[in-house]
Formats: C-alpha cells, structure tokens, sequence
C-alpha cells in the first residue's frame, strides 16, 4: 500500500514562552488520501488549529518535529522557500472569519487574482476571467459584477464561499479547512459544507476539516481524529467514531451534540469542567480530571495510542471489553436518549 | 463618490465660515465683551500713542461705529471682493481676497503672506519628503525586526528626535554645520542654491517628524502584522516581501496618511519655531514679528491662512481615505 497523499507522522509543535515550553501538539499522526476527507475535532486549545497551520508552515517561533510529507515531499525538511511555492498551489488553507481573513482594501477579485497570478504566469485579464469562473463555481451569483465588490460587501455566506473561491484557484490538492462555518449562520452552514463536499468530488482534492462540532464532520468526514490537549485520544473511521467509540472523551461530545429526535425532557450529557491549560497539563491522560472513569494509571501515566480494530486508535486506560461494556449499557442509550 | 466628495467639499466650505466666524469674533467682539471699550479697540489697530484724531479715524474705518453683523459683512465682502477702509479725504485699498490692511506698516495683510508662503511651502513640502521616506522605512524595519538592535537604536533615537525641542537641533545643527546661518533663495532664481540653503532646515524639521512617523509605523506594523489577513496573503504562498509591502504597509499608511495631513496643514500655517531658528522669512516668522509688534490685522491674516490650510489639509486627507480604504467610500 502506498503512503497516503498528506501523511503526518509523530508531529509534535511547541511553543517557548515566559512560562516554560507550550507542547501544543504531542505525537499526532494521520494520513489523508486525496478525495478524502479528515475531520479534526476537539475544543478551543486542543491543537487541532496549530497542527493545520505546522502542516502550512505558518507558525511563527514554533519548533516543529517528526514528518510531515505531502505528496512525497517532506515539509519539515523543505526551504521555506520551497514550502512557500506549496502553499496555495498543492495546499490551501480557509479561515473560521471570512471578514478578517480577507484583505479589507482590496477587492474579492483582486484577491483571487493575486492567489491564481503567484503560482501561474499569466495576464491579469485571463486572472480576472479565471476569478469570475471561481466565483461562479462556488455559486455567487452574477461573478462578473460581484468580482469588483469589497470582501464587506459581501454577507458572511458569500464571504466564505469567496474565500473558498480563492483558496481553490490554484486547483490545490490539499484544502485545510479550520472551522468554516463557526462564524456562519446554521442555515449558511450546510450550505458551505455541500459547496465543500462538491469541490471535492470535483476536485478530487484531500480535505482537512477541523471543527469542535462533531455534527459538522459527521456529514463530511471519512476519517476523524479527536484531539485533547494536544494528543490524540481517538482516530478512527466516521462510521466507527458514530457507532462505537471507545474514548469517554468522545463520549462526552457525543453526548453534548443536540438531537433533533430526542425527548423534549432528555438533558444533553456534559462534560464536567474545563479543558486544560497547555502550560499545566494535566499528568497522565491529560482528560482524567474530567473523566467519571480515571483510575490510578490514568492519573500517572500517559495512555498509548492502540489500535482496538483495523483503522480505530484510542488512547484510554479503561480496558476495551470494559470500554465497550460501558458504551452499550451506560452511554449509547443515553446519547441516543429518544430513540 | 461623486456624492461623497461634494458633501465633503461641502462640509470644509461650511467649516470655513464657521472659522471665520469664530475669528472675527476673537478680534473684534470678545474684546469688547472682555470691558474695552471701541475706542480702546480701534487704538490697537494704529501705531504706538495714537491721537484722538487717529482712533477716531481707525474707527469709522473698520467699521467699529458699525452694529456686528455689519462689521462681519464688511469683513467677508473684504474676503471676497477686495475692501476700501475710508474716512474723510483718507482712503487705503485693500484688494481680495482682504485679510485685513495693516494701518501700521499701510499696508494690505494678503500679499505679505503671498510673498512668505513660498518660503514656508518650500520648507513644509522638503522636509516632508524627507520624514516619510525616513519614518516609513525605519519604522517598517523596526516592525519586522522587532527586539533586535536595530530596532532599539532606530527607537531610542526616535525618542531624542520626538524630545528634543527644534531649537536645540536646530541651532546645534547650525554651529556644527553651517555657523554662517542660511538665507532663502527662491525656487525660481537658483533651484540649487534654494536646496543647498534649505537642506539644514529640511533635515531638523524631517528629523523632529522622522521620529514620530517612526514610532507609528512601527506600531502599526505590528498591529497590522499579527491580522488574520496578514496570514491569508501567507496561506496563499506570496513571498514575505509583498505580504509586507502590499498587504501590511497598505493597511498600515491609511491612518498615518491622516496624521500627515493634518501635519502638513498645520506645517503650511507657519513653522514658527523651525522658521525662527533658521531666520526664514516664512508665515511662522510673519506671525511672531506681527504678534511683537500687536499688529492686529497681520495677526488676524496669519489665524485665518492657518485655519484654512487645516480645513484644505483635512478635506484632502478625507477624500484621499476614501480612495485608500473602500470602506469608507461606500459608508
């Protein structure tokens, strides 16, 4: 079997501040094939935002370690040079705020333009054809006026529809998309989501799709890898993920996702507390504090990630006959209260 | 944007009256409040123990005997059509656009301040030059090089240019450079001979800028630097060079377009100190020799070209943000 299109080993990211060194990401490893879609799910902190952005090379002062390959190449061992001619050609990149993550002075067009003109030598003419044409692929009506009209012209749904536009110019065969419809409308962002999932089948491209919404990547994703505190606690396959997780983190956000089909009467589950600061993390398994379920080694030692079936990893203590016991008894029917 | 600049250019003709409205009333109406009475008043428009004869003359010239709103009147009319100040057989002529006749040296304010603004202009508009290309790029290196040596030196030598008064730089630079003192040669006569003479002044000046042009650029670099936009432009694979200039630079001259604006009206309005120093017959120097000398008029001509080079300044800067930030535009 081939190495998948992006393929990310052992990735560690760490920070040096006054207060020591910020590991924000520890040991992550995923592979995305093209056309297929990994979802990164986890809370504000966890690193879901900082692993996309070392995979862009976009950190500023991080240190970076492990491998990192697209496409056969190595980014970690790549010029920066070199990793500048990747980005917006082989990957791009969306942003949560479509408003500030695009240039209040110029243009959408003129925007899109830049984007294509870096990575292909040809007259701003053509560029602006090329623009209006990507405009009217993710669907904004009349491209040939919109082109000349000021990202605050735009709604939000339109803005991250160009910003798309803009990130896809260049026919890129990665698309990291960091939490596209946070800052969107519910009904904006189904929207977004299909516009993303008929690019890709279009564009064959491999997607990284990184939210705290679990509703969000169970539409999109193939893959999903939930992250806490920098780690890794489960990787696995959508259907996996939706049908028998094993980590209790991921059955705390389960439990937390509102359903439409549930009794009126039935409280989502929560779960207790807080995520952890990055500069005190927690020893052990970083979510034990938060976990009905910790027992001394989780309090002590860091749990590896296994493999408990093909292509499904959890990093948990709790032995798995016991971790399935629990799910079936005690979480499945409580998450799925109403049915 | 049609509509847009002729609300603007509205808006400065109305701030305009307002302007004069408010220094006429300074000159001829707050005295009267503050106790003078208008014989006091028109004493101080003629030269030092004026006869009874001659206030009395003063003032049925300007109008003193008048009700205000006449004197005002009379006062635009001189603005807009030129003003004769009469009384008896005596007559002084005072074409438009009238800023006020000088019954001390006879003679009209306005081709006085004609003849010195040339020297002002040439002063403001060089040393302007040389500050933006100065503070632009010194604080732009320091924003991105931030903490390093560099930085510090352009920051601490930002700091003695914004402390040290015109002066002391001014009369420094003088005794090391050029202890002969400079003279004003017109533009006109001998280009090189006006630069050689204006250098010293230019760079004083620039220098008193350059370091505050310095600092806000750096700031503004760094605030700009940390956007969202910012790292868009770098997700989209452009080099460092144009995320810098055409993306942060872009974003970060607006606002410092509005500060050198205004600087430059206030500059136009007479660099009194830097003028002084360097004995350039300019407006500053006009309105320090017309307040030595309480001749009002003069004094009154100089408040009224000040004001409207900071009413143009402003609607200029107002217009020009319109075109650089397209939010404005539309708003």
């Amino acid at each position: 079997m081939t190495a998948p299109f992006l393929q990310v080993k052992d990735l560690q990211v760490s920070f040096p501040t006054d207060d020591g060194l910020v590991r924000s990401v520890n040991d992550v490893s995923f592979g995305v094939a093209r056309g297929e879609t990994l979802g990164i799910v986890g809370e504000s902190g966890s690193g879901k935002s900082v692993t996309s952005l070392a995979i862009m090379g976009l950190l500023k002062g991080a240190k970076r370690s492990g491998e990192i390959w697209l496409d056969g190449i190595s980014l970690l061992d790549a010029s920066s040079e070199e990793v500048r001619k990747l980005r917006g050609r082989k990957m791009a990149m969306i942003f949560q705020d479509p408003l500030s993550a695009m240039h209040p002075f110029y243009s959408v067009g003129q925007q899109i333009i830049e984007a294509y003109r870096i990575h292909h030598r040809v007259t701003k003419a053509v560029a602006r054809k090329h623009a209006i044409d990507m405009l009217n692929r993710v669907g904004i009506p009349r491209p040939d006026k919109r082109v000349d009209d000021y990202p605050h012209q735009f709604s939000g749904g339109m803005r991250q529809r160009a910003m798309i536009a803009m990130a896809l110019s260049c026919d890129p065969e990665l698309l990291i998309a960091d939490e596209p419809t946070t800052a969107l409308d519910v009904t904006v962002q189904a929207q977004i989501l299909d516009l993303i999932r008929d690019l890709q089948r279009d564009f064959n491209t491999a997607v990284i799709l990184i939210t705290h919404d679990l509703g969000v990547v169970s539409e999109l994703s193939d893959n999903i890898l939930v992250m806490y505190a920098g780690r890794a606690a489960e990787y696995a396959s959508a259907e996996d993920l939706f049908t028998a997780p094993e980590h209790p983190y991921t059955w705390g956000l389960l439990g937390s996702m509102p359903r439409l089909d549930a009794e009126p009467t039935d409280r989502l589950l929560q779960i207790k507390g807080t995520p952890p600061s990055m500069i005190n993390v927690p020893a052990g398994c970083a979510f034990h504090p938060r976990c009905p379920y910790a027992d001394l080694a989780s309090r002590t030692l860091v749990p590896p990630l296994t493999e408990v079936a093909p292509g499904h990893r959890v990093a948990c203590h709790i032995p798995v006959e016991e971790r399935r016991r629990i799910w079936q008894h005690d979480i499945r029917p409580a998450v799925e209260g109403g049915r | 944007m049609a509509g847009f600049v002729i609300r603007r250019a509205l808006g400065a003709v109305l701030l305009l009256v307002v302007t004069s409205m408010v220094t006429f009333a300074i000159f001829f109406v707050v005295p009267r409040l503050a106790g003078q009475t208008v014989d006091q008043l028109a004493a101080q428009y003629v030269g030092k123990d004026p006869s009874q004869a001659e206030i009395e003359a003063t003032k049925v010239k300007l109008g003193l005997d008048q009700p205000i709103t006449v004197q005002y009147g009379r006062f635009v009319k001189g603005i807009v059509a030129g003003r004769e100040y009469s009384f008896g057989p005596s007559t002084e002529y005072c074409p438009p656009p009238c800023f006020g006749y000088s019954f001390k040296t006879q003679r009209p304010v306005w081709p006085d301040l004609v003849d010195r603004m040339e020297v002002t202009a040439s002063l403001a508009f060089g040393a302007s030059v040389l500050w933006l290309l100065a503070g632009v790029s010194i604080g732009v290196l320091s924003a991105l090089r931030k903490g390093s040596f560099f930085d510090r030196a352009a920051m601490i030598t930002a700091l003695a240019g914004v402390s040290l008064p015109i002066f002391f730089t001014g009369l420094l630079s003088l005794a090391l450079f050029l202890p002969t003192g400079v003279s004003y040669v017109s533009i006109t006569d001998d280009p090189l001979a006006w630069a050689k003479n204006l250098l010293l002044p230019w760079i004083t000046l620039a220098f008193l800028y350059a370091a505050l042009y310095a600092r806000l650029t750096r700031a503004g670099m760094l605030e700009t630097m940390g956007e969202d936009y910012i790292r868009t432009a770098r997700a989209k694979g452009l080099p460092e060079r144009i995320v810098v200039t055409r993306h942060a630079l872009r974003a970060t001259l607006t606002p410092i377009l509005t500060v050198f604006g205004l600087d430059i009206g206030l500059l136009l309005g007479g660099a009194v100190l830097t003028e002084s120093t360097f004995s350039l017959p300019g407006i500053g120097r006009y309105a320090i020799d017309a307040i030595n000398n309480n001749d009002l008029p003069q004094v009154l001509g100089v408040t009224m070209l000040a004001a409207f080079f900071i009413v143009v300044a402003n609607l200029i800067v107002d217009l020009l943000y319109a075109v650089a930030d397209p939010r404005v535009r539309l708003s």
